[in-house]
């Protein structure tokens, strides 16, 4: 017998068949309906956002730090307009988010009327899928049909549009089990004849580097244990991309550290130099690659990814498996062994010895000063204070970002939620706030730049009202440092618009929204106004007033090769060509 | 079909020689794509094309199977071998694509296309565009004192050379369908 409802009702069923007890939103005229529902019941917590871009990073920084999909609800119009950001942002990090937007009733779509946007046509190329409702037979469906699609294959945002008379209406309320999911069932076993040819690489490989991206992540905790495993039983170095930060433990033998445009001196060089490249779950995205033609020259290549598309797309690989990440790692670590564990112990061994000279540059290395806090040393004593605890960090996006991938170390996935892909300034804050509502007895750090912050601080208003005790760590440089650093590189020094004249109080700022509210600006008093920070049970804003003309190295040039990188100050003159300089 | 048309195991294509072996000689290719038949599904296939950059040669999409709801679209797009296999695996990402067939690659494929042609004249040129059209098993739909409107079937080629040979005989305006294709045997 099926159940009926009207369609108000069923998204709340709905959300609840598929697990969800939390949703981050803003009402408006074309949601009253749900929120109506969502008023009458226990099962689903509701969190107030003060901006609906707000809602989807808060989203993504739950998804991201759970596992689960992040759900959204916002009204028609401007609400679903205001989301874009955070479903393209959601997009290029393949982060699973359902977003649920109202819409005015379907008798009034085209007549421009109040609150009225092309919600579906305007989020067509920024989610995995989305749907216009206009049936509230067919409601429950889609949503069962939108999970199965957000979190399935490569992860993604989807939006479903739910007009005002399909929530008023009643219909047949289909139960999750009984949901069409579609064809959309994406291959999660890769191909054994090529997970084999890659385990004879493995065995035979003198300079072999495992490349690990966000996909890992994504695949679920278990796909970093068996990355783990693989790992520590070939010896291989392993390097990360931003995305993929915490799957392999930065305590752990092998870790090379970060790569890319800001990665490690030792990782990139690996990187350059391998000749065999082990790509899991990560997407030669620019940043990793710098000049194409001159990338890991001399590697034979394998790249695991579940997302076809992603294959051959800028970077020709030998070996593609189209797959997940979990699935195709136990067959390694199967096929590896049957085979009798094999690698070539001792071209490992000098090989290790060849990144263990790079390594000695330290390319990590400052001087610490004795008068303004430099922002490496604010992190690294954020890193020495927190070490040992259930920590989770967020970023806003800029110089502090890779400080903050550079200087942190994260031993477990699902630890630390960037923008990485879009590169969303304001992603930080919210996101914070989903963390912390998924863990509220975790340490919950916002590693943000004053630039960024000011873009979602309006969120602050979310941590209080909920006494989510997220800190905003500010490195405030007054400057908005990585546009500065490339206008320094890049422009002649001349600084366009790339400071800001007023900047607020930020301790006022942290009173008038009722949370605490820290200033540090003496590098002797860093550590106690951390540990002030920490001890603190709520919300913190902590100042941080940094250096304000530190520029973030290592640094690979636009336009230039891994082994082109740039150490510090004195390396950085004419580094960028006329060709480079029109690559972002 | 396998989503990608990658030699197993090739080793020749490494990334140091990565412009040079990423061809770059333009290929035309007829892609036979099955979709749900759902509001929306054009506009996502087209969409992919415009936003990342993709030729559409010629589109047509009906539906093909009323009780399945499927349509199927084909599409006709030039572009370097590597950029052919990123539109196909693109096309594959989308939810409701059910298959994509590259029928270029897969054995072969006839493909038909249909025009309407008015042509405008009177006297020599309009007898000699009947002729010609006879040639071309084009068929007279409409007629005036002063004009026709043929109707052509045939491949591309051969509706351009009819075009092209009416041009001189008054051409007025064409309307053509796209090209639907289908792959040889079975």
């Amino acid at each position: 017998m099926t159940r009926q409802m009207t369609g108000a009702k069923m998204v709340v069923q709905a959300l609840k068949d598929q697990g969800v007890d939390t949703v981050f939103g803003y009402p408006g005229g074309a949601v009253l309906p749900i929120y109506d529902e969502i008023f009458q019941q226990n099962g689903i917590r509701h969190y107030l956002v003060r901006h609906e871009q707000g809602a989807v990073h808060a989203a993504e920084g739950y998804a991201r730090a759970t596992g689960k999909p992040g759900v959204v609800l916002v009204t028609s119009g401007p609400g679903a307009t205001n989301a874009v950001t955070g479903l393209t942002d959601a997009l290029m990090d393949s982060i699973p988010i359902v977003v649920l937007t109202g819409q005015v009733p379907t008798f009034m779509i085209g007549s421009d009327a109040f609150q009225e946007a092309d919600t579906v046509g305007i989020t067509r190329p920024c989610t995995k899928h989305n749907w216009l409702v206009k049936d509230t037979d067919t409601l429950s469906g889609i949503i069962h049909e939108a999970f199965h699609v957000a979190t399935s294959g490569r992860p993604g945002p989807v939006l479903i549009d739910i007009p005002k008379d399909v929530q008023f209406a009643s219909g047949a309320y289909t139960e999750k089990a009984k949901a069409s999911v579609s064809h959309y069932q994406p291959q999660v076993k890769g191909d054994m004849e090529t997970i084999t040819q890659l385990v004879e690489a493995i065995e035979t490989a003198e300079r072999p580097v495992f490349y690990t991206g966000g996909g890992v992540v994504n695949s679920g905790p278990g796909a970093s244990q068996l990355l783990r495993e693989l790992v520590d039983a070939t010896g291989i170095p392993i390097t990360s991309t931003l995305m993929g930060l915490g799957c392999y433990p930065a305590s752990g033998k092998n870790w090379l550290g970060m790569l890319g445009m800001h990665g490690l001196y030792e990782a990139n060089l690996a990187m350059h130099g391998c000749d065999l490249m082990i790509n899991v779950g990560a997407r030669f995205d620019d940043r990793i690659t710098g000049r194409l033609d001159a990338f890991s020259p001399k590697s034979r290549k394998a790249h695991i990814d579940i997302d076809p598309s992603s294959i051959n797309k800028v970077i020709r690989v030998d070996m593609p498996i189209i797959g997940d990440v979990g699935h195709v790692l136990e067959d390694v670590l199967k096929v590896w062994k049957a085979r009798g564990r094999k690698v070539n112990r001792e071209a490992i061994q000098k090989w290790w010895a060849r990144i263990e000279e790079w390594r000695k540059v330290d390319c990590l290395k400052y001087k610490p000063s004795g008068k303004t806090i430099r922002p490496q040393h604010a992190l690294d004593r954020l890193e020495a204070l927190t070490k040992g605890r259930d920590r989770y960090i967020c970023t806003e996006v800029g110089q502090h970002q890779m400080w903050a991938a550079q200087y942190l170390g994260f031993e477990d996935p699902n630890r630390w939620m960037t923008s990485g892909g879009l590169g969303t300034m304001g992603y930080g804050t919210p996101a914070s706030i989903g963390v912390q509502v998924a863990h509220p007895d975790a340490l919950v750090i916002n590693v943000a730049g004053e630039a960024s912050w000011l873009m979602n601080m309006q969120e602050m208003g979310t941590a209080v009202q909920y006494r989510l005790p997220v800190k905003q760590f500010i490195l405030n440089n007054e400057r908005l440092g990585m546009v500065r650093q490339w206008q320094e590189l890049l422009h002649g020094e001349r600084y366009s618009h790339s400071w800001s004249e007023a900047l607020p109080d930020f301790v006022k700022l942290a009173e008038a929204f009722g949370c605490k509210g820290i200033l540090c600006s003496d590098p002797a008093d860093l550590d106690d106004a951390i540990m002030e920070m920490l001890d603190y049970d709520g919300p913190v804003i902590f100042d941080c007033l940094v250096e304000k003309h530190e520029n973030c190295f290592p640094m690979i040039p636009s336009g230039e090769p891994h082994n082109k990188m740039l150490l510090g100050e004195a390396s950085t003159k004419d580094a960028i060509g006329s060709k480079g300089a029109v690559m972002v | 079909m396998s989503p990608l048309n990658i030699k197993k195991g090739s080793t020749k294509h490494s990334a140091y020689n990565l412009r040079p072996t990423f061809s770059d000689v333009q290929e035309t290719h007829t892609l036979a794509v099955l979709v749900d038949n759902e509001p929306g599904v054009l506009a996502r296939v087209i969409g992919l094309f415009s936003g990342r950059g993709y030729n559409i040669e010629s589109l047509t999409v009906a539906e093909v199977d009323h009780l399945g709801h499927t349509s199927r679209i084909t599409i006709v797009t030039t572009g370097t071998p590597q950029v052919i296999e990123q539109i196909k695996a693109q096309l594959g990402r989308i939810v409701p694509v059910h298959e994509v067939h590259d029928l270029t690659v897969e054995g072969g494929s006839v493909e038909r296309e249909l025009a309407l042609i008015k042509v405008e004249g009177a006297g020599d040129k309009r007898v000699e565009a009947l002729r010609l059209a006879d040639i071309f098993r084009a068929q007279v739909v409409d007629s005036t004192l002063e004009s026709f409107v043929f109707q052509i079937t045939g491949t591309p080629e051969k509706v351009d050379a009819f075009v092209d040979l009416m041009r001189p005989l008054g051409l007025v305006e064409v309307a053509r369908t796209g090209v639907a294709a289908l792959s040889r045997g079975l």
